[in-house]
């Protein structure tokens, strides 16, 4: 072993994961952190990342494992191999690690300063006070409101970003000499996003600790991070200074990463002032009913303020903010899932109907809807031929015949093969089900679409594929769409017009363009501030100038 | 919290009078006046009018149920047709009989139950998994009444450790009355084994893949730390209502056991009641049975927000 491996914190050399019997989730890996440096791993899922740093920690998910070639040098001394006590002092004290879902990464039945005091307790052996206090402290530091309530509150009453704080806390109270965080924010919005990732690189840099930081989003890691190694199915593909990278990438594969970042469509936003409305809302607001008690009722939540907003025919409206605005629920409003307080929702000239009645049935022919998860939104008892062709058997003259040759012509449309027809949703991938909630959608050759976050649940060159589609698409249809997002990457790409929207009201609506380049509102600027869009740093190409 | 504690409890009230009203009416639904029943085919109309006002039959059916509802609340049921004797405390005296037995049995069974359920889920597809599946799934398949004839015949008969006929209360000896529960319990542990392993099994399972548990290992966290500490309560949540129902279910008579073993319990008074057309006593049981079913389970909710404290919100 070379001196420069003894002075890293981490090194591994020729790191393999793999399934027995099977193949190798990670195939001779390499890569070392020295003292106080960053590194990230940056891949696709499937590309290996997860498990390779998960095996630093020794915590591969059976039954997977190392194999026994492998080596993992942390401070010099071998990890792999190395007995359950062992690892067990390595880690949480000398190795901590920040997991991607807030939501279930915390465990919901325990208090906050409990699961906060566990590691003070294991490690450092420290009196009940002093674990308290240091704990308060820390929550301080995060600038957690009312840090001793919090200490005795579960997590569920916190937001995720929250959660990610203080999960980022209690893992920094015990100082490590190494923080492998595993994407971290993937599953927070823009604004949340950029609070955390910074939080972590103040926590990091103040303790001198390094960081394994594993992301599958190329542009976010450049802002923070010095050094990548790029991941594709299993193997490094290419390394070196992430800005590098970005600007020239070698690799065929990085090249395709790069490519799929969010970036202008060179065709530019249409014009669409000329066109007529086909979906008008006037003064709306939306409210959820306070929780009914037994004693009374609790306050009601806005959720949509006051809006008023047109989408034209065959334009694309984005509409944008951060969790928390409102944003999904006037989108469901007018697909006709969310009941309306006050104002009026019309879609050519007649008010949206509510419900499962005939009207309401017959006007949601021509408004579909293509939701977020397209693991939870499509039936997994259902083949994917039926899924598509349900819509199909509302139409009362449609043959069994027709039927099946429609569903094969949009599944040509949106890229599905004909041994789909019979497949279910869980032996398809996420990219490959979104195609399928879009075809499901477009079966029945709708006037008005509304897709609620239809990419962030995918992977960054299957996100760019899904957006071309649904654009593809519009140009073959002519149906309008409602883009909902929070990702101002992904609307850059698609809209023709964007709304932002904030606590329930719409604060700025205009032309792709002019909200980009000329944003007026002051929310607008913050959400563009924190996109960190990669086109301005980088190429400076802006394709719609 | 309190107010989740207070929801809880005034919610549970309509339940009770819906019960209530259902108890009520199924015995005015049965054909047959009630009096002439009571009274045989040689009652004259004369006796069976006194009888219909004495029992307050003569008034509408509101009145008849609110009659009936101010004297349950007030503690009196009725008169048994049969014995004469007051409802009430025949039912509380065969109830502690057969509490006696349930409560010690579900309490053994989720013993039992919940840790070899963890455990398997813990060592998931391993041979000691497989063997607690196999188990359980066997004990899940078992009638209950050939599970105590067998346990009958090994213990009462052949090995003649336990006495096979009787119960005798906790009250006149401690051992004596051990040996008198002992076969009908371990019927109803074995009996109610399999459902709970399988509950606590999934559980785990679905637990033991979410990121907390991978969490608490990175923290440096022992094994048993991470099962007990950070596995164990959120995988107990979904068992104890199932708990809770089985135990609501078993208070409510456990009518064939009771049979196999010759225990006096309420299950058994329910069953001989029908038999006998003793309606008070079969009203007295079922309103009975349906209050305990309802406080339960009233309880078992209460007790939830302990392993998950989402729900108290």
């Amino acid at each position: 072993m070379d001196n420069s491996a003894d002075s890293a914190v981490v090194a591994a050399r020729n790191l393999s994961v793999y399934v027995p019997g099977l193949n190798r989730v990670v195939d001779g890996l390499d890569f070392s952190i020295e003292p106080g440096g960053m590194l990230a791993l940056v891949g696709e899922s499937g590309s290996g990342k997860t498990m390779a740093a998960r095996a630093v920690l020794g915590l591969l998910p059976p039954p997977l494992k190392v194999t026994e070639d492998s080596s993992i040098r942390f401070h010099g001394h071998e990890l792999v191999g190395a007995t359950a006590d062992i690892l067990r002092k390595v880690r949480g004290r000398r190795i901590g690690m920040v997991f991607q879902e807030p939501m279930v990464s915390l465990n919901p039945s325990m208090t906050i300063g409990g699961q906060m005091a566990e590691g003070l307790k294991l490690h450092l052996k420290l009196s009940r006070g002093e674990i308290r206090d240091r704990c308060q402290a820390m929550l301080e530091r995060i600038k957690i409101r009312d840090p001793a309530r919090c200490l005795t509150a579960f997590p569920h009453e916190f937001s995720g970003g929250m959660r990610q704080r203080i999960m980022l806390a209690s893992v920094m109270l015990l100082k490590p000499e190494l923080l492998i965080a595993d994407e971290p924010t993937t599953a927070l919005d823009t604004l949340v996003q950029r609070d955390v990732l910074d939080l972590m690189r103040e926590l990091t840099r103040e303790n001198g600790t390094a960081v394994l930081l594993i992301s599958h989003d190329l542009g976010m890691v450049s802002h923070y991070v010095r050094d990548v190694v790029v991941m594709h199915k299993g193997r490094a593909v290419e390394r070196g200074r992430a800005t590098e990278v970005l600007s020239a990438p070698k690799h065929d594969y990085t090249r395709q990463l790069v490519d799929a970042l969010p970036r202008r469509s060179a065709g530019g936003a249409r014009s669409t002032t000329a066109r007529e409305p086909l979906v008008t809302i006037r003064d709306l607001v939306i409210e959820y009913p306070g929780r009914r008690t037994m004693f009374g009722k609790s306050e009601p939540k806005r959720a949509v303020d006051q809006v008023a907003l047109s989408v034209r025919q065959g334009e694309t409206l984005a509409l944008v903010g951060g969790s928390g605005s409102g944003k999904t629920t006037l989108g469901r409003s007018i697909v006709g899932l969310v009941g309306i307080t006050s104002g009026s929702i019309d879609f050519r000239g007649k008010p949206i109907e509510v419900g499962t009645g005939l009207l309401a049935r017959l006007q949601r022919r021509d408004i579909q809807i293509i939701f977020q998860d397209p693991y939870s939104s499509l039936d997994p008892r259902q083949r994917i031929g039926d899924i598509v062709g349900e819509p199909l058997k509302l139409e009362p003259d449609m043959t069994a015949a027709a039927r099946r040759e429609r569903v094969l012509e949009v599944f040509g449309e949106v890229g599905l093969d004909r041994d789909f027809l019979t497949r279910l949703p869980h032996q398809l991938s996420g990219g490959q089900r979104q195609r399928v909630a879009i075809a499901r959608a477009i079966v029945r050759r709708p006037a008005f679409l509304v897709a609620d976050e239809p990419v962030s649940a995918l992977d960054m060159t299957v996100q760019k594929q899904i957006l071309k589609l649904i654009r593809d698409l519009q140009e073959r249809y002519g149906f309008a769409c409602l883009f909902v997002s929070h990702d101002l990457g992904a609307v850059e790409q698609v809209a023709d017009r964007v709304a932002v929207m904030q606590d329930g009201k719409i604060v700025e609506v205009g032309e792709r363009d002019d909200i980009f380049d000329r944003p007026k509102h002051d929310y607008t600027r913050r959400l563009l501030d924190a996109a960190m869009l990669l086109d301005r740093k980088f190429d400076g190409a802006k394709g719609a100038a | 919290m309190m107010r989740f504690v207070l929801d809880r409890i005034v919610s549970a009230i309509p339940t009770l009078l819906i019960a209530s009203i259902a108890v009520f009416a199924m015995i005015r639904l049965i054909p047959g006046d009630p009096a002439s029943i009571m009274l045989g085919d040689l009652a004259t109309p004369d006796q069976v009018a006194a009888i219909r006002k004495e029992m307050g039959l003569d008034g509408s059916i509101a009145t008849q149920y609110l009659l009936w509802l101010t004297n349950i609340l007030s503690g009196d049921f009725g008169q048994s047709i049969g014995s004469g004797d007051p409802v009430l405390p025949l039912i509380l005296e065969r109830f502690t009989v057969s509490a006696t037995i349930v409560v010690a049995a579900v309490f053994l069974a989720a013993l039992i139950a919940v840790p070899a359920g963890m455990f398997a889920a813990w060592r998931q597809h391993s041979l000691g998994d497989v063997g607690v599946v196999a188990i359980s799934t066997l004990l899940l398949s078992i009638p209950s009444f050939w599970l105590g004839l067998m346990i009958l015949l090994l213990f009462g008969l052949w090995l003649k450790w336990f006495p096979i006929i009787g119960y005798v209360s906790f009250n006149e000896d401690f051992w004596t009355a051990l040996s008198y529960i002992f076969m009908p319990v371990l019927t109803l542990v074995l009996v109610e084994l399999g459902a709970i392993v399988r509950m606590a099994r999934a559980a785990t399972i679905e637990v033991a893949r979410l990121e907390y548990i991978t969490h608490a290992r990175a923290k440096g966290l022992s094994e048993n730390a991470v099962i007990w500490r950070h596995a164990f309560k959120n995988a107990f949540a979904p068992t104890w209502t199932l708990i809770g129902l089985i135990l609501g279910g078993l208070l409510g008579g456990i009518a064939v056991t009771e049979t196999v073993f010759t225990i006096p319990g309420l299950g058994r008074l329910l069953v001989d009641a029908i038999y006998a057309r003793d309606y008070p006593v079969v009203q007295g049981c079922i309103l009975f049975i349906s209050v305990i079913y309802v406080m339960v389970n009233l309880l078992v909710d209460l007790l939830y927000p302990i392993f998950d404290p989402r729900v108290a919100e």
